[in-house]
C-alpha cells in the first residue's frame, strides 16, 4: 500500500465516522463541529483526485462560511431542551434495519460492479490548471445550470421573507 | 481557448418570459405598494398565457442548445403546454382564496408559482443531468414554501416543513444515483451516456448503473408520489392551500415523469429489462394502496391526494406498457393522461376553493350534501370533475384511462390492464358518493355566503372545457402527443 492509498483511506475512514458522529450528537454544536471536520477530510480526498480548486472552495466555502452560519443560527436557538431531548425514535429500530439492509445491498452492488463501465478511461488527462478547468466548464457546457442556480437562490430569498419575516404586531 | 457558443435563445423563450415575469411581479409590487392581488395575479396570467403562445408557436422546432444541455422537441413543448396549462388554472383559483386569507405576500406567492413552472419546464427540455437537477430544485423549493405559506396555520407549516425535509432527502437519494450513472458513463449528457453505453457493451452488466437507475427512480418515484414513497403526500395536500395544493398535484408530477422518461429513454435505452418489472409492481402497489386509503378518507383534499397517487399509478402502467413494442403508444398516452389530469384536477380542486365560506373551509366530505340546492352551477362542475376522476364517458378522464389499458394491451401486458380496471371500478365509489351527497340529499346545514369571483369562475370553466374537450375529441391531442413521442425515439 503506497503513502496515496494511506491517506486515502485515512481520509474516507474519517470521513464517515465524523458524518457518523454529526448524525448522532445530542448537542447540535458538536454536531456541526463534526460536520466541519467531516468537511474537510473530504477537502482531503479532493486533494487526492487532483481537485486543489475544489479542495479549497470546500474548506472557504463549506467549512468555512457555511458552517459559521449553522453556528450562528444554532447559538440564536435556546437549545437547552434540544441538548436532553431524546434523539432516538420509536421506529429507530426499523429503520436502522432497512438502512442496513440498503448499505450491504450498494456495498455489494459496487463491489461487484466494480465500475467495469469505461470510466477510468474517460478520465481525460488535465491539460490546464485546476482554476481554468472549472471555469472552461461553468462556462461552456454547464452554463445553463450555473444560471439557472441564481433563480434557485432568489426563490430560497423570497422564502426566507415570506417565511420568516416578522409582521406588524408579532 | 475556450469555445464558447452563442446559445439558441430561441429554445428558452417562454422560460425568459416566465423569468421576467416573475420579476415584474416582485418589482411591481415593491415600487408601487399597491397591496393589490388582482395586479400580480393578472401579471403572472399575462405572463403565462405570452409564455403559452411562444410555446405553441415553436412546437415544430427541434433543437438542442447550451451545449447540448436543453433541447426543445416536440415532446418537451407537450409538457410545457401541460405546466402553463396548469399554472394558469392555479393562478385563476388563487386570487380570492389569498386575498381572503389576508396573506401579505401576494406578489412572491405568484411569483413563486411562476418560478417554479419556470423549473418544471427545464426539466422537461433538460437533456442533462445536472441541468435536469437544477430544474428539480427550481421547481421544488418554490413548492416547499407555497406548502408552508399560511405561516400561521399549524397544518400549513407541518406541510411546508414535512415536505421541505423528506423531499430535500428524495433530491440526495435521486443525486447519489445520477452520481453512480457518472461513474459507470462518465459523462452527465444523456446522449453520452447512451454513446458510451453502446460502445462498452459490458457496462451494462455492471450492478453500480443498475444501482443509479434504481436510485434515480426512487428519487423521482418520491417526486410524483408512487407507493412506497408517497407518505408525505396526505398531509401536505391537506395542510397547503388548496390552490397550492391543485398546483403541485399537476404539474410537478408532468415534470417529474417528462424528466424520468427522457432519461430512460435517452441516456439509458437499453435497461427497459431491468425496469420494467420494478415499475410494473410500483404500479400496482401505488394504484391498490392509493385507492383502498382513499375509500376511508372524511376530508376532500386527502381523499384527492390519495386519489392522485392511484391515477399515479394508472400513468405508470402506460410507461410499462411502453416496453412491449409500441413504445410511442405507451409514453403518448403518459403524456395525454397527464395533460387530463391537469384539467380535471385543478377543476375538482376550484370547487374547494369555491367551498371556502367566511373563512371557514368546508372540507370535509359532509359539507357538499344537497350542494345541488344550494349552488346547481357548482355542482353540475362538480360532477363532470368527479365523472372525469372516476373515468366515465364523455369525459377527459375516460378517453385517457382508455389510451393507457389500450396501450397496456397492445404491449400484452394483459394482467396489468386487469388490476388497472379492477382499481378503477374500486374508484368509482369513492367518487360517485360525492355525486351521491350532492344529487340525493338535502342540505343538512348552512353554509356561509359564497363570494362571487370572476376569475375563480373563469379558471373553473376553462378546466370543464377541457375536461369536455379532451373526452369528446381525444384525437387531436393523442395524435400530437404520439408524433411527439416518436421524434423523441429516433433519437
Amino acid at each position: 500500500m503506497g503513502l496515496p492509498e494511506i491517506f486515502f483511506y485515512y481520509f474516507a475512514i474519517m470521513a464517515v465516522v465524523t458524518a457518523g458522529f454529526a448524525v448522532t450528537r445530542p448537542n447540535p454544536v458538536y454536531s456541526v463541529l463534526f460536520l466541519v471536520a467531516c468537511f474537510f477530510h473530504v477537502a482531503g480526498l479532493f486533494v487526492l483526485l487532483g481537485a486543489e480548486f475544489l479542495a479549497a472552495l470546500q474548506i472557504l466555502v463549506q467549512a468555512g462560511a457555511l458552517m459559521v452560519l449553522y453556528l450562528f443560527v444554532v447559538f440564536l436557538f435556546n437549545l437547552s431542551e434540544a441538548k436532553t431531548a431524546r434523539i432516538v425514535h420509536r421506529q429507530a429500530g426499523f429503520a436502522g434495519i432497512v438502512s442496513l439492509i440498503l448499505v450491504a445491498l450498494m456495498v455489494i452492488f459496487s463491489v461487484q460492479g466494480v465500475f467495469r463501465g469505461p470510466f477510468r478511461e474517460l478520465v481525460r488527462p488535465q491539460t490546464t490548471d485546476n482554476v481554468s478547468y472549472v471555469a472552461g466548464a461553468l462556462f461552456t457546457d454547464f452554463l445553463l445550470p450555473f444560471e439557472l442556480a441564481s433563480l434557485v437562490l432568489l426563490v430560497v430569498l423570497f422564502g426566507a421573507i415570506v417565511l420568516g419575516k416578522r409582521e406588524e404586531g408579532e | 481557448m475556450l469555445n464558447i457558443l452563442i446559445p439558441d435563445f430561441r429554445v428558452i423563450a417562454p422560460e425568459l418570459l416566465l423569468t421576467a415575469t416573475a420579476m415584474i411581479i416582485i418589482l411591481w409590487e415593491m415600487i408601487n405598494r399597491t397591496r393589490s392581488h388582482a395586479v400580480s395575479a393578472n401579471l403572472a396570467l399575462v405572463g403565462s398565457v405570452a409564455a403559452l403562445a411562444a410555446t405553441v408557436a415553436s412546437w415544430n422546432l427541434n433543437v438542442s442548445t447550451f451545449g447540448d444541455s436543453l433541447v426543445l422537441d416536440p415532446y418537451a413543448s407537450f409538457f410545457k403546454v401541460i405546466f402553463l396549462a396548469g399554472l394558469i388554472l392555479s393562478v385563476s383559483l388563487s386570487m380570492k382564496y389569498i386575498q381572503e386569507s389576508g396573506v401579505r405576500y401576494h406578489a412572491e406567492y405568484y411569483a413563486l408559482m411562476v418560478l417554479a413552472t419556470v423549473g418544471m419546464m427545464i426539466m422537461a427540455m433538460g437533456r442533462e443531468l445536472i441541468t435536469i437537477f437544477i430544474g428539480l430544485e427550481l421547481l421544488s423549493m418554490p413548492l416547499y414554501i407555497l406548502a408552508g405559506f399560511f405561516r400561521k396555520e399549524i397544518r400549513s407549516n407541518e406541510a411546508g416543513f414535512k415536505y421541505f425535509v423528506l423531499g430535500s432527502f428524495a433530491t440526495g437519494i435521486m443525486l447519489f444515483g445520477m452520481s453512480y450513472i457518472y461513474g459507470v458513463s462518465g459523462s452527465t449528457h444523456l446522449q453520452v451516456i447512451a454513446r458510451t453505453l453502446y460502445r462498452h457493451p459490458s457496462a451494462y452488466a455492471d450492478k453500480a448503473l443498475l444501482l443509479g437507475l434504481l436510485l434515480v427512480i426512487v428519487g423521482f418515484g418520491f417526486k410524483i408520489s408512487v407507493v412506497p414513497f408517497h407518505q408525505w403526500t396526505p398531509d401536505v395536500y391537506e395542510g397547503a392551500p388548496t390552490p397550492v395544493t391543485a398546483f403541485m398535484s399537476a404539474g410537478p408530477k408532468a415534470a417529474g415523469l417528462a424528466a424520468l422518461i427522457r432519461i430512460l429513454v435517452e441516456g439509458l435505452p437499453r435497461m427497459a429489462q431491468e425496469w420494467e418489472l420494478i415499475v410494473a409492481i410500483l404500479s400496482v402497489l401505488t394504484m391498490t394502496v392509493g385507492n383502498l386509503t382513499a375509500l376511508r378518507q372524511t376530508n376532500i383534499k386527502r381523499m384527492l391526494a390519495y386519489s392522485s397517487i392511484a391515477h399515479v399509478g394508472y400513468i405508470l402502467i402506460a410507461v410499462v406498457a411502453s416496453v412491449g413494442g409500441r413504445a410511442d403508444l405507451g409514453f403518448s398516452a403518459v403524456m395525454f393522461y397527464l395533460l387530463s389530469y391537469t384539467f380535471m384536477n385543478i377543476g375538482a380542486f376550484g370547487i374547494i376553493v369555491f367551498m371556502k365560506r367566511e373563512g371557514i373551509a368546508n372540507e370535509n366530505l359532509d359539507d357538499f350534501t344537497g350542494l345541488s340546492w344550494r349552488s346547481p352551477g357548482a355542482a353540475i362542475a362538480m360532477l363532470v370533475f368527479l365523472f372525469s376522476l372516476a373515468g366515465i364517458p364523455p369525459t377527459a378522464g375516460f378517453a385517457a384511462k382508455l389510451s393507457v389499458f389500450f396501450a397496456a394491451i397492445q404491449g400484452e401486458y394483459y394482467w396489468l390492464a386487469i388490476i388497472g380496471i379492477l382499481n378503477s371500478a374500486v374508484a368509482a365509489y369513492y367518487y360517485l358518493r360525492i355525486v351521491v351527497l350532492m344529487y340525493m340529499k338535502e342540505p343538512e346545514k348552512e353554509l356561509g355566503k359564497a363570494t362571487s369571483s370572476p376569475l375563480l369562475w373563469t379558471g373553473i370553466s376553462l378546466a370543464l372545457v377541457g375536461t369536455l374537450y379532451f373526452g369528446i375529441l381525444p384525437g387531436g391531442f393523442l395524435e400530437k402527443a404520439r408524433i411527439a413521442v416518436s421524434i423523441l425515439l429516433k433519437v
